[in-house]
């Protein structure tokens, strides 16, 4: 109800000015920028005072002035594109065929368009600054029979070209590689302490991305380098010199000083553009400090317990509340006793069962996550081959309700959320309600009830952007690698389910029939084109895509095992207790279906690690911090309350796996 | 200010310091108190005396296969410096002239290098320098570590082997890697039971070593190599308190690493001036690391937003340090100088206190008319997990005969004011040098210091007492060890050092 507001209070009051600053930091690094390719791009070894004062009085014209104007206007466009397009959950092409999806979405091909003409744009600046026979793109010329008329400038053109080619491929490596991506860094610094350590790095990943991107230019110029030339020749009514030597041919291509000139202006182009995009994620992943509780009730919905419960809210800010969390639960002992604190009248712990109760469900789903998958996969990695035609098409309405409607209708995944009020509000009947099965120490396999399965739906969908953005197709793979089954089954025993369900399946058929047969149609062609082989699911990206979001869960643990730890000391109401044994089971089961996971023959294969890309590659090693962080957490747990973890009321099995913890085996 | 001067003075030659226990450092000769000595230790921890003096490998790969190896860990520097090291082999300008490009390639790759003459070493020499094992390049144990939580250690060996040993298993399980060369430092991973981090000449090495498996010689595979251009040899390494994150400090690099362990990923934090960083040491409340640098400044990172004050030296640079259990308080010692000094990190800021504590010259124990006189530099610091036991590791005069290395050991106390008061000497046998110390992590009946002797040999001395910070149930006074039989007359009369603590 007031989350539709609450997104956009923060979008409003954070986000857009973070987002602002770091445009701002940008257009203010711009002069020195352009002053350094100014002076690389003109530097001449035999003349440099002549250079020199070449350059000072060049900065000063008017047409620098100009262009400066123009390359401020594409910085400002590319920290807008870096704001509509970045994302905290990364989507992981999980098959090829997946990828080529990604790659020819609409969106995607607007975003190439716009770096293209951004692209050119940047070229012409960098040609004005060069100068000499860059400058202009046709010249007055005399043909053979001796006429005067305008003839094409191919140097021009080149450079032009090249900044289109360097920005289209700039957006293509930007889906391949994630770079829309924003990774949370477990050290936390000061911005421009992170700013002036990263800045080599992406010194470095522009040269480098530069000299790649301008020697596949070369070679696609070679090759159809005429193609545009006659199409500019034809349509601005230039001529062909016979004098000049055409440049798309090898003894063209083979100048040094025009490769030099080729190089320095695409890495000047990928520089500006990395720099905004290293500043835009800066800002936006600063830690961002919600209060604990408010004395205004209309503060309320910006306090951490509600920011964490609330759903529909961009991704954002369920992350940066629960990177506030686990900083909170380390750092800060005054915000961690409000968290442990009851409330005034009445005398709950509103504030920990809410974050408890959060941190748990988050926890939960990946279990059922993991649990789900494990079904689905077969040990050699590769998906069963369980998709008939007929659960495929449901696995295809899933989608698409997951797709759209999910976005209006409540989610199932709010059923995780009520829980923790009816914990909140019932203390008698709380914990042992059957919604919380999960939770309660004595119900140990927590995938017994159907309704609870329903609960597998991925969080990926959940999050705004991958509702609007995805083409369905894409993102069918989501439910088909790891919820077609279960899917199926929830459909099987549907009935039998607690009627306090909604059924938004049902109403989500409703809508357009039209638009569900087209989108049948869609997926009997698509059925048939990756029914060869290349929508082999690639294994590792499906691990990956399984632990996509798991920076929520490290968090998640992170803050439940400080909390708890430091609860030893500063509950004074004893608050913690009541939750320490959902805790623990919650955490083991976890514990036990990742070893599960791990044992997956794909599992536990590192991934290349690449330096020479400005793409984060975070997302790729974010199981194996996981893993290690859900061990540690349990040892926090175990090493604080050692022996007294005896008197926990605990299953037989779990009491097993935790002595095992205690006497530090594992 | 205290000096080894209030020490009671060495023991004679042939004794051997066994335990404290009554506020009194036990001695006896080293042959006959023997089983004493093992019934000692056994009594508090099961046999945990080891002799670790192994066979080694010769060295007898060819110099090309040496050479392609080097390339291939190494890079160029590795193919030189290999070049360089095996001058018999090869032509002598060959040699040479590798040399000559290694050393300015080095001053090149780092452009203080001419500021800082360290960066001239090669790498071994530059762990021994740097390390905090007395005499590394020629000692058999060249690193030490005990689990923070139960009882077992891992020790590195001088051909580059660790060995894991555990009381309860006993399969002692051998680590060797194709990196793992010239390990420096050892250290187990907080809130974990497998993990063993370890610096070596070329890289990180993190082990996870299953407690369950029962296999003697776990595959490299599983190792996780850690290593970042510029970053080596690494002398250092550090585990934060809560387990996340491992600092590694290399003497050429002048930015420390912070490492997230799973993600295989790092954060160089960079600061300019002191031309490399030598030696890390995590508070272990988690807040500070002290990263101390060739040259004569150190830096006290906080690591909460992982900001750094500069503390210049006078003299020398900062050789070691310690933290006392709560982290407000770090001890340091500098090269070049006899003196401990202490810092003070209170909640305020600005409110520092750097302050002059101890003397430890050899001078002034002269006037007290030894037989043996003692001190000179100061190698390494360590304060017991309870802070009530500082052990000094001094390196004695190697020119002197006799002036050996030689442990202090200091009872402190925090509260109400910090306070220092002499122990007592530790000694081992005769022709034995300490080389390495360490305390115990959770030792319950006290402290339990195990050192690390030239000879190969590692034996624990266990300083019985009873901690004044935490309380006892049922307990009065005496402290929980098996008594000795025969009480040395010496006892009756109490030392006069307990009447200076209360």
């Amino acid at each position: 109800m007031f989350s539709t507001e609450q997104s956009c209070w923060f979008v409003r009051k954070v986000i857009c000015w973070r987002a602002a600053a770091s445009i701002a930091w940008a257009v203010l690094l711009l002069p020195p920028i352009t002053a350094v390719f100014i002076i690389l791009s003109r530097f001449s070894f035999l003349h440099p005072i002549h250079t020199i004062s070449e350059c000072l009085s060049l900065l000063t014209s008017a047409s620098a002035i100009f262009s400066f104007i123009l390359l401020c206007g594409v910085i400002l466009m590319v920290g807008f594109l870096n704001l509509e397009y970045y994302t905290v959950i990364p989507t992981i092409a999980c098959s090829k065929i997946a990828l080529l999806g990604q790659l020819l979405h609409p969106r995607q091909f607007v975003s190439s368009v716009v770096h293209c003409i951004m692209g050119i744009i940047v070229a012409w600046c960098c040609a004005i600054t060069i100068g000499g026979r860059y400058e202009t793109l046709g010249y007055p010329c005399i043909q053979s029979d001796g006429s005067p008329q305008m003839c094409l400038n191919e140097y021009q053109l080149i450079l032009l070209l090249a900044g289109a080619f360097v920005g289209f491929s700039h957006s293509l490596l930007g889906v391949i590689h994630n770079m829309n991506y924003v990774s949370f860094h477990t050290v936390q610094q000061y911005k421009y302490l992170r700013f002036k350590g990263s800045l080599p790095l992406v010194v470095k990943c522009s040269a480098i991305q530069a000299l790649y991107s301008i020697r596949n230019y070369i070679v696609v110029y070679f090759f159809l380098g005429y193609i545009p030339r006659a199409w500019i020749c034809k349509t601005l009514n230039l001529h062909l010199t016979s004098s000049a030597h055409p440049l798309d041919s090898i003894a063209g291509l083979l100048d040094l000083s025009l490769f030099y000139h080729l190089w320095i202006s695409a890495t000047f182009l990928l520089f500006t553009w990395y720099i905004t995009l290293l500043l835009f994620r800066i800002f936006v992943t600063e830690v961002y400090s919600f209060p604990v509780q408010s004395s205004f009730t209309e503060d309320a919905h910006q306090c951490l317990p509600k920011v964490l419960l609330t759903d529909k809210q961009p991704m954002i800010l369920k992350f940066l509340a629960l990177q506030d969390l686990a900083l909170l639960s380390q750092h800060s002992p005054s915000r961690r006793c409000e968290v442990f604190s009851l409330s005034q009248p009445g005398g709950h712990p509103h504030n920990w069962n809410a974050i408890s109760g959060e941190c748990l469900s988050l926890l939960a789903d990946l279990t059922q996550r993991l649990v789900a998958y494990h079904d689905t996969v077969a040990t050699n990695g590769r998906a069963k081959s369980l998709s008939t035609g007929s659960e495929r098409k449901t696995s295809s309405e899933t989608s698409v309700t997951s797709g759209t409607e999910d976005l209006m209708s409540p989610r199932p995944t709010l059923l995780m959320k009520t829980p923790a009020s009816v914990f909140a509000r019932s203390i008698v009947g709380g914990p042992q309600s059957p919604l919380t099965a999960p939770f309660t120490p004595d119900l140990d396999s927590p995938f017994a009830s159907p309704a609870l399965r329903r609960l597998t739906a991925p969080v990926e969908q959940c999050s705004p952007w991958h509702g609007t953005v995805q083409s369905p197709h894409i993102m069918r793979r989501a439910p088909k690698l790891w919820s077609t089954s279960t899917d199926s089954q929830v459909n099987g025993s549907f009935p039998p389910s607690p009627a306090s369900v909604p059924s938004p399946k049902q109403e989500a058929s409703k809508p357009s029939l039209l638009a569900q047969f087209l989108q049948n149609r869609k997926e009997q062609v698509l059925h048939f084109v990756t029914d060869q082989n290349y929508n082999v699911i690639l294994p590792e990206a499906s691990s990956q895509a399984l632990f996509a979001d798991s920076q929520a869960h490290i968090w998640a643990l992170e803050g439940l095992s400080y909390l708890v730890q430091a609860s030893f000391s500063e509950d004074h109401f004893g608050v913690v207790q009541t939750a320490l044994p959902s805790i623990l089971s919650c955490m083991l089961v976890l514990q036990e279906a990742v070893d599960r996971h791990f044992k997956l023959p794909h599992a536990s294969s590192k991934p290349v690690r690449s330096t020479s890309s400005i793409g984060d590659s975070t997302y790729k090693t974010l199981r194996f911090a996981l893993r290690a962080t859900l061990k540690t957490a349990i040892y926090r747990i175990t090493t604080t309350f050692g022996d007294h973890l005896n008197a926990v009321q605990m299953s037989a099995e779990h009491r097993k796996r935790l002595q095992q913890f205690l006497e530090y085996k594992e | 200010m205290c000096s080894l001067a209030l020490f009671p003075p060495p023991l004679p030659s042939g004794q051997t310091t066994l335990c404290e226990s009554n506020n009194e450092l036990l001695s006896g000769t080293s042959t006959e108190d023997r089983p004493k000595q093992v019934r000692f230790t056994a009594a508090v921890i099961t046999t945990l005396c080891v002799f670790c003096r192994t066979a080694f490998l010769d060295h007898s790969e060819t110099l090309w296969m040496r050479s392609a190896a080097a390339w291939r860990d190494g890079g160029l520097t590795g193919l030189l410096t290999e070049i360089t090291n095996s001058h018999t082999e090869v032509p002598k300008w060959l040699s040479v002239s590798s040399g000559c490009t290694l050393a300015l390639l080095r001053w090149i790759s780092s452009f203080h290098g001419s500021l800082f003459p360290h960066l001239t070493l090669s790498s071994e020499d530059m762990i021994a320098e740097f390390s905090q094992v007395l005499n590394w390049s020629d000692c058999v144990v060249r690193a030490f570590s005990w689990h923070p939580h139960t009882d077992k250690f891992a020790v590195a060996l001088l051909d580059d082997s660790i060995k894991i040993y555990n009381p309860k298993s006993a399969t002692t399980p051998t680590l060797k890697h194709r990196l793992q060369r010239s390990v420096a430092a050892v250290q187990w991973k907080p809130l974990c039971a497998s993990a063993l981090a370890v610096a070596c000449q070329n890289c990180l090495l993190v082990w996870h070593v299953d407690p369950c498996s029962l296999s003697t010689r776990p595959s490299s595979g599983c190792a996780q190599v850690l290593s970042h251009p510029g970053h080596s040899p690494v002398t250092s390494i550090a585990w934060s308190p809560s387990g996340s994150l491992l600092v590694s400090a290399s003497p050429v690099d002048t930015a420390v690493m912070v490492w997230d362990v799973a993600a295989e990923s790092c954060v160089p934090l960079q600061r300019l001036g002191g031309g490399g960083v030598t030696f890390l040491s995590w508070s272990p409340d988690g807040s500070h690391v002290l990263a101390s640098t060739p040259s004569t400044l150190f830096r006290v990172w906080e690591t909460r937003m992982w900001t750094c004050e500069r503390w210049p030296c006078v003299k020398g640079r900062c050789q070691s340090g310690c933290w006392s259990p709560d982290g407000s308080r770090l001890l340091f010692t500098v090269q070049g100088e006899t003196v401990i000094y202490a810092l003070t990190f209170t909640d305020a800021p600005g409110s520092r206190l750097y302050s002059v504590f101890i003397h430890a010259s050899g001078d002034e124990l002269i006037m007290l008319d030894l037989s043996a006189s003692v001190g000179g530099e100061i190698q390494s610091l360590s304060w017991d997990p309870r802070g009530e036991r500082l052990a000094v590791l001094l390196k004695g005069d190697p020119q002197a005969v006799d002036r050996p290395a030689i442990i202090a050991v200091f009872k402190t106390r925090t509260n109400p004011i910090f306070e220092l008061l002499p122990c007592g000497f530790v000694q081992g046998e005769p022709g034995a040098e300490p080389r390495l110390m360490q305390f115990h992590p959770n030792f319950q009946h006290g402290a339990l210091l195990t050192v690390c002797w030239s000879t190969g040999r590692i034996t624990h001395v266990p300083f019985y007492f009873l901690s004044t910070g935490v309380p006892h149930f049922g307990l009065s006074g005496s402290p929980l060890l098996p008594r000795l039989q025969e009480r040395p007359s010496a006892f009756a009369n109490q030392s006069l050092f307990t009447e200076l603590i209360s």
